[in-house]
């Protein structure tokens, strides 16, 4: 595609729907412990019949009550010299799904959408939680079972910093995670990487696993190791 | 080139100086005394936002409204009103027949949750005003450091500008912003005519290229009326598209106007224009048709545009019979020849966005 130095970080709004579209198909295909991603067409008018190019993925019901366990392959070697934040030793321990019903006595579930912005030029995460009879879930309890979304805005977790606004598509409340440092870490990702030799190329197909590699751990959804170690 | 700068002030002071003359009413259910009171009549202005009336409105209502907690929210003919949208702009969208005064309704329970993001005052008008002028820092500049980096007391004052109307400390702190603003070409034009071979300015060549922060409000009709007051109201947010997005300005040696701002966000009531192929035109509104691409440079962000413009592969090309049929913009119905880089110097917002609504014909 282009070469990583003279990238900005950011992406156009086709291209976000190529790597969103291959970043679903990869996860249906190696995460089968989720449900899978899927791309909702959305018109750019109401009124507009044709479904336009644009929409955003999403992944709906995931319950985020603490704590939880995740069905992890059990064959998934883990190679002892990576050190990729998404393979912590929590995993190697782990057998079959289960979902251990927390201290609560209700359960917590999220929607996630990856939406595009046109302002920052890169996908942002929305998500809505509420309890198993549709209640709503407010920030502070959202905040309680996904810590790393803190309102705190810090240099480190800035990226992460959440804030209600309306959804672009579904003109309704929903929480973002700020996208404002995005194009920056997306960079550094390609420029660093997991080998840390820095990619030749940007490559689109890559470009949302990467950002979901970083950005979904926020919220508490890892991506297994082998699906960020396939490179096809 | 000081006339300039005095013109140019002229019509910022009229945009800040704008207002909407409000009859607030309170909702029925509220109202526990008898007679109800009376309206209040509040003159709001346009660059503002309804939740800072709040201190106007309440002391009118207080000995009538019911015991408990308040939980603040305006309607119009039983539309909820989003509070982080500016009030000159609600005006703009929703009456379509300037109504005035404007009769809107106050509610001090039953937050509507479900459609409107909650709001506890001005910290969170104040918030949302901050984020809305991040976002046009990095349109404009590519990042929103001068934004984030304002020191406490530039952010207060800033805000305290927005809010009291003060046109000149508010330029005084967003100067300290740079907040590139583009070359008005109108202007140029007009001090080259009176400095004649200054060399000052130079027309030709001269507007940056950029990115303009833009929010456009889409309202649809499916026919044509004698009179706005005909048309039946908005009753729903889902009625109408609001794109959030930048339009970016092509310096091509000749004037960019709104015309060609329009064009470039709602590339598909343009359609029949940029074709020759005259069979195109005549394609029925549901068809999906293959655009012939434009010659677009390989940047980025103008692939965008053409993206948008030209590239879908399912493109929906609208019946040459839908049309735009009114632009407003701070109050003002431009003509579509403006440039548009005057309209961006002169009309933007405090959040540094140009708000622009629009009314559509589209055939049913």
């Amino acid at each position: 595609m282009m070469d990583v130095f003279n990238w900005d970080g950011t992406v156009s709004a086709k291209d976000f729907r190529i790597g969103a579209l291959s970043f679903a198909q990869k996860w249906e295909s190696l995460n089968s412990a989720f449900p899978p991603w899927s791309w909702v067409p959305c018109p750019k008018h109401p009124w507009l019949a044709s479904p336009e190019e644009e929409g955003y993925l999403s992944l709906e019901n995931i319950c985020i009550s603490r704590p939880y366990e995740v069905d992890i392959d059990q064959n998934s070697q883990t190679d002892p010299g990576e050190e990729e934040t998404s393979c912590s030793e929590k995993e190697d321990d782990i057998d079959d799904a289960t979902l251990v019903q927390s201290n609560h006595h209700e359960l917590h579930y999220c929607d996630f959408h990856i939406v595009y912005s046109y302002t920052f030029r890169v996908p942002v995460l929305y998500l809505r939680a509420y309890c198993s009879d549709g209640r709503p879930l407010l920030l502070d309890e959202i905040e309680k079972e996904l810590p790393a979304c803190s309102s705190k805005e810090s240099p480190e977790t800035k990226w992460a910093f959440i804030t209600q606004e309306e959804h672009p598509y579904l003109k309704r409340p929903w929480y973002k995670l700020h996208p404002c440092g995005t194009s920056e870490f997306m960079k550094l990702l390609f420029l660093g990487g997991d080998t840390g030799q820095p990619k030749l190329e940007v490559v689109l197909e890559l470009y949302l696993l990467s950002w979901f590699s970083a950005v979904g751990q926020v919220v508490g959804l890892r991506i297994p190791c082998k699906m960020l170690n396939d490179r096809r | 080139m000081r006339k300039a700068i005095q013109k140019r002030m002229e019509a910022k002071k009229y945009v800040w100086e704008g207002a909407i003359p409000l009859q607030i009413h309170l909702h029925e259910s509220q109202v526990t005394t008898l007679p109800p009171p009376p309206p209040a009549l509040i003159l709001a202005p346009r660059i503002g936002y309804l939740p800072l009336l709040v201190p106007l409105i309440k002391p009118h209502f207080s000995s009538t409204l019911p015991p408990g907690v308040d939980t603040i929210w305006f309607e119009y003919r039983g539309l909820p009103l989003k509070w982080y949208i500016p009030t000159g702009v609600l005006f703009d969208l929703l009456c379509a027949e300037p109504e005035r005064p404007w009769n809107i309704t106050v509610h001090f329970r039953g937050y509507p949750g479900n459609v409107l993001i909650p709001c506890d005052g001005e910290d969170s008008v104040k918030w949302s005003f901050i984020n809305s002028l991040k976002e046009a820092a990095y349109i404009i500049n590519g990042n929103c450091k001068n934004v984030m980096n304002m020191s406490q007391s530039d952010q207060l004052e800033l805000w305290h500008s927005v809010m009291n109307g003060n046109l000149e400390a508010y330029l005084r702190v967003s100067s300290k912003l740079k907040l590139a603003t583009i070359e008005d070409e109108y202007t140029s034009l007009c001090s080259s005519k009176s400095q004649q071979g200054s060399g000052e300015t130079d027309f030709t060549g001269q507007v940056k290229t950029g990115r303009v922060p833009v929010r456009l409000y889409v309202w649809s009709i499916s026919e044509d009326f004698d009179d706005w007051e005909d048309l039946s109201q908005v009753d729903s947010w889902e009625k109408i598209s609001y794109i959030n997005r930048p339009i970016e300005i092509h310096k091509e040696g000749k004037c960019f106007t709104l015309h060609d701002a329009m064009k470039s966000l709602l590339p598909e009531f343009f359609s029949d224009e940029s074709l020759s192929d005259s069979k195109l035109a005549r394609v029925d509104f549901e068809d999906a048709q293959k655009i012939p691409s434009e010659d677009v440079s390989s940047n980025k962000v103008v692939e965008d545009q053409g993206q948008n413009a030209y590239e879908h592969r399912e493109a929906c090309c609208i019946s040459s019979s839908a049309e735009i049929k009114l632009i407003r913009i701070q109050g003002i119905e431009p003509k579509l020849e403006i440039p548009f880089s005057w309209l961006v110097n002169n009309l933007l917002n405090p959040d540094h966005f140009l708000h622009i609504c629009v009314c559509v014909k589209v055939p049913q």
